[in-house]
């Protein structure tokens, strides 16, 4: 019997309108988990380099994590994964919700999708019946809207539906995968689910989802709610609110947004508004947040409510988490009003939340630059909020402008010429950030920017405080409770950390404890994308309930098989390394690992070199960010050093001639 | 025995629709504790609470499973509260053809919670994160329990089983089970 897994997978090969149940090879969870860790076995095995995002050989892949469905609190995540129109890269996005713990319950981990389908379709899966459905009478409606649709008309009013909206349907290269209160919005996949002709999967189980070691499961899991109780009651102090306590920042729950409207950047990710945060305008965003939010929400089996019913008068209900709730506003110059009611429409349509108001900030500010011209925005209104609107409408339809601008900030600029280029200014790998810009180089975040293959800075930090404490005794007071550490060197490198002197940024944490920090830090990322647990539970929080010292337990007493720290990181490394191979065989190289230029005002190019040289050394990477054949044949995965040598991108004996020129360096 | 007077707890669960925040984790925690041997699979389909849940429509009631009944009932309700109107059944705990609420997914047998038997305190009223489910208790004067109760349980559960099967396919199941005893 397979434990906490189902063993099985759901191959659909659209383009024949095939559908199969496999069985899926137990070796492979042991050495890849599941989730993203079994998703990018897959990716590799399957989609070569030479295969283009919209290709039929690209595969989507929606993937259960390991210990989805089991009694952990808040493990209810889905991983899809997919090659990325905009950054050609394997992108990993991740969903909240319900849809993962029902699809083991349905009896799969995984569906699989390849080829297109000739036709709009959408797949019903209702335990062992799996069937695809003409969806043509879905074309053009909201995503929201279709999962109702879809749950009425299959009266199957316990569905689960991830749909995309229209966006998703034209390939606009941010589209997003909604799924009720969640979305996977990261990395364009929803475009690629438009490209298979795929309108929306639609899961129903009944079915039992086993552990192996019941009733030490079952400690684990009331240790954790214990944990969680006695964090909710007892917040960090020293440190802002969304950052004190559990969950995805609880952007649904707190009024003051002092924090994120004054640090981050309004337009397309340009001004700093200091004291833009009055008396009146908390009042009138407090009320605005109240009158439209009917009732937090949590996922499936989390007491965390991170996420809301929103009703803006006039308008449809939606649901919404985390910061979606402030990008349209402040990159139009507008309220929190305009921002929930824009929000509304496009998470009907289906777009990140991140990339589209930066998006249309630029496009704006091409036109105010003169670099586009007032003819390429016919009948465009006025106002700011009212062309926002104009431009959501045009890019979902790609009609004139919205064509161009539907491929993110990098690919319009280039498309675009004339100096557009400086105008995509807050890109990593051709995706837009978040909106921040700072001061003074943070060495953690320079790794951590640089070289986090998600994209998205939320998706690798989190488990080592983001500033200095100012006061050694606070430090002190915050280190005696910080069990989650795997070392406890850790904690001494905090307690020396100052704001200012010779103990500061950026020289301070040193290049080699940076390097054990940004590791740290991934690693519980990446362990939660392939068991499927929220990072607001584990990696994105300060002393969360999972950590490296509890997780191991978790998977042997829930899937059974045997497993200890040292074998859990071993794993991560393994699968961590094996998306970075799939990048590299994609051509993505040192020169793609660096944070905007804009980031920081103040850069040390001579530490940013020494940094990016000893993490790399340290991952097991080249000086190009390559795996090298040592480090991958250690890992079990000679399969990747051998196509890497038969590709060119490693030669043989390499690994020999970099120690040599690495120890040449040292002796200097 | 019957008609004896005796003091008896008897435990109310209180709900507060409005705290409920749609988790389920009332009806993962209810199945795994009632998974044969305990806690060793979970799936909530076969939960003895179920939440009716309609997020857009702002919808969350906890239903705990009740009584077993044979055919679905003539006159149903339609509430509205709060501007809010509920589907029929919404607050009904039976399980009934009608519905595939409180039955196991595989036998189609009824579902009825037993306050969880044995524990200190229901395991959804422990796991419900927000006190959308609370425990009362009370002593009472009360009739004694009937040992019949037994008895009337497994008739319950055969007769769903007949309803489902006919009463002649049971009768031949029960006979190979006692063959083989
Ligand atoms: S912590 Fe928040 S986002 Fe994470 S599972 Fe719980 S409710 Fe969902
Ligand atoms: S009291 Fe126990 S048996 Fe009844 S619904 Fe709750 S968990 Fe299930
Ligand atoms: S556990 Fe509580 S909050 Fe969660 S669904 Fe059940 S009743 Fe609602």
């Amino acid at each position: 019997m397979r434990y906490a897994e189902t063993g099985f997978n759901l191959e659909v090969d659209l383009t024949r309108g095939s559908i199969e149940k496999v069985a899926t090879n137990p070796k492979d969870t042991e050495l890849y988990l599941g989730g993203l860790g079994t998703n990018a076995k897959i990716l590799w095995d399957r989609v070569p380099p030479e295969v283009e995002p919209f290709s039929p050989e690209n595969l989507l892949i929606f993937s259960a994590g390991l210990l989805c469905g089991t009694p952990a609190t808040g493990c209810n995540r889905t991983i899809v994964t997919t090659i990325s129109p905009q950054t050609k890269l394997m992108a990993f996005s991740m969903m909240g919700g319900f849809f993962a713990p029902e699809l083991k319950y349905a009896g799969y981990d995984k569906v699989i999708l390849r080829g297109k389908s000739p036709d709009l379709v959408y797949l019903w899966i209702n335990n062992g019946t799996v069937e695809l459905r003409d969806a043509s009478h879905l074309k053009g409606r909201g995503a929201i809207e279709t999962a109702e649709i879809i749950r009425k008309e299959l009266k199957e009013p316990k569905a689960q539906v991830a749909a995309i909206g229209m966006a998703g349907e034209n390939r606009v290269f941010f589209a997003s995968i909604e799924q009720g209160r969640s979305s996977a919005s990261r990395g364009g996949i929803g475009a690629v689910m438009g490209d298979k002709g795929v309108k929306a999967i639609v899961v129903r189980g009944t079915q039992d989802i086993h552990v192996a070691k019941p009733a030490e499961y079952m400690d684990l899991c009331n240790e954790v709610m214990e944990y969680i109780q006695f964090r909710n009651d007892n917040p960090i102090p020293g440190v802002m609110p969304i950052l004190a306590g559990l969950g995805s920042p609880q952007e649904m729950k707190v009024h003051d947004e002092k924090w994120h409207t004054e640090n981050f950047m309004w337009g397309n990710s340009r001004t700093r508004r200091k004291g833009f945060w009055t008396d009146e305008i908390a009042r009138e965003w407090m009320e605005t947040l109240d009158k439209s939010r009917t009732r937090l929400i949590s996922c499936y089996n989390c007491p965390m409510t991170c996420g809301a019913t929103i009703s803006m008068p006039g308008l449809p209900t939606y649901m919404m988490k985390c910061f979606t709730k402030l990008t349209y506003t402040m990159g139009a110059f507008s309220d929190l009003d305009f921002g929930l009611k824009i929000a509304q429409r496009a998470t009907e349509y289906g777009v990140d939340g991140f990339s589209a108001p930066q998006v249309m900030a630029f496009g704006l500010e091409l036109l105010e630059n003169g670099i586009l011209a007032k003819a390429d925005f016919p009948d465009m209104p006025e106002d700011n909020e009212g062309r926002f609107y104009y431009l959501l409408d045009k890019i979902v339809r790609r009609e004139g402008v919205g064509d161009v601008l539907a491929d993110g900030t990098y690919w319009a600029a280039k498309a675009i010429g004339n100096g557009a280029e400086e105008y995509a200014h807050n890109n990593i790998k051709k995706h837009e950030q978040l909106p921040l810009k700072l001061s003074m180089l943070n060495p953690i975040y320079f790794l951590m920017y640089s070289t986090g293959e998600k994209m998205n800075i939320t998706q690798i930090e989190g488990q080592f405080p983001q500033a200095p404490y100012p006061k050694r005794e606070h430090r002190e007071a915050f280190v005696k409770d910080w069990h989650h550490v795997p070392d406890e060197k850790f904690k001494q490198y905090f307690l020396d950390w100052e704001p200012r002197g010779e103990k500061s940024m950026p020289f301070y944490p040193t290049v080699d404890m940076c390097c054990d920090i940004v590791d740290w830090q991934e690693k519980m990322h990446y362990i939660d994308d392939a068991l499927g647990m929220c990072a607001g539970l584990s990696s994105f929080p300060l002393k969360p309930p999972y950590h490296i010292h509890n997780y191991p337990k978790f998977i042997s007493a829930g899937a059974g098989f045997d497993m200890d720290e040292a074998s859990l990181s071993q794993a991560a490394k393994r699968y961590r390394t094996l998306v970075r191979a799939i990048n590299i065989r994609r051509g993505m190289r040192r020169k793609d690992d660096r944070p905007p230029k804009n980031h920081w005002k103040k850069r040390f190019p001579e530490l940013e070199k020494e940094l990016l040289d000893t993490y790399y050394r340290f991952k097991g990477w080249n000086n190009d960010g390559i795996p090298t054949k040592e480090s991958l044949d250690e890992l079990g995965l000679g399969y990747v050093s051998e196509d890497f040598v038969k590709r060119g991108i490693l030669t043989e004996g390499e690994d020999a001639l970099a120690e040599a020129a690495a120890a040449q360096q040292e002796t200097k | 025995m019957k008609g004896k007077k005796e003091k008896k707890t008897v435990k109310t669960i209180k709900i507060n629709v409005d705290k409920c925040n749609g988790c389920r984790a009332c009806e993962m925690i209810c199945s795994a504790f009632h998974a044969e041997p305990k806690y060793s699979s979970n799936n909530p389909a076969r939960s003895r609470i179920r939440i009716i849940r309609e997020p857009l429509r702002d919808l969350y009631v906890p239903v705990y499973a009740g009584e077993y009944a044979v055919a679905e009932c003539a006159g149903r309700d339609k509430y509205t509260i709060d501007g809010k109107e509920y589907d029929e059944c919404s607050f009904c705990r039976a399980s009934c053809p009608s519905r595939d609420e409180f039955k196991e997914p595989d036998s189609g047998l009824p579902l009825k919670c037993d306050m969880c038997e044995g524990e200190e305190e229901p395991l959804c009223v422990k796991w419900c994160p927000h006190d959308a489910l609370i425990l009362e208790q009370r002593e009472e004067e009360g009739e004694a329990l009937d040992p019949q109760d037994e008895q009337e349980d497994i008739e319950i559960g055969l007769e769903a089983l007949a309803d489902k099967y006919g009463l002649e396919k049971i009768k031949d199941a029960v006979a190979r089970i006692s063959k083989k005893d």
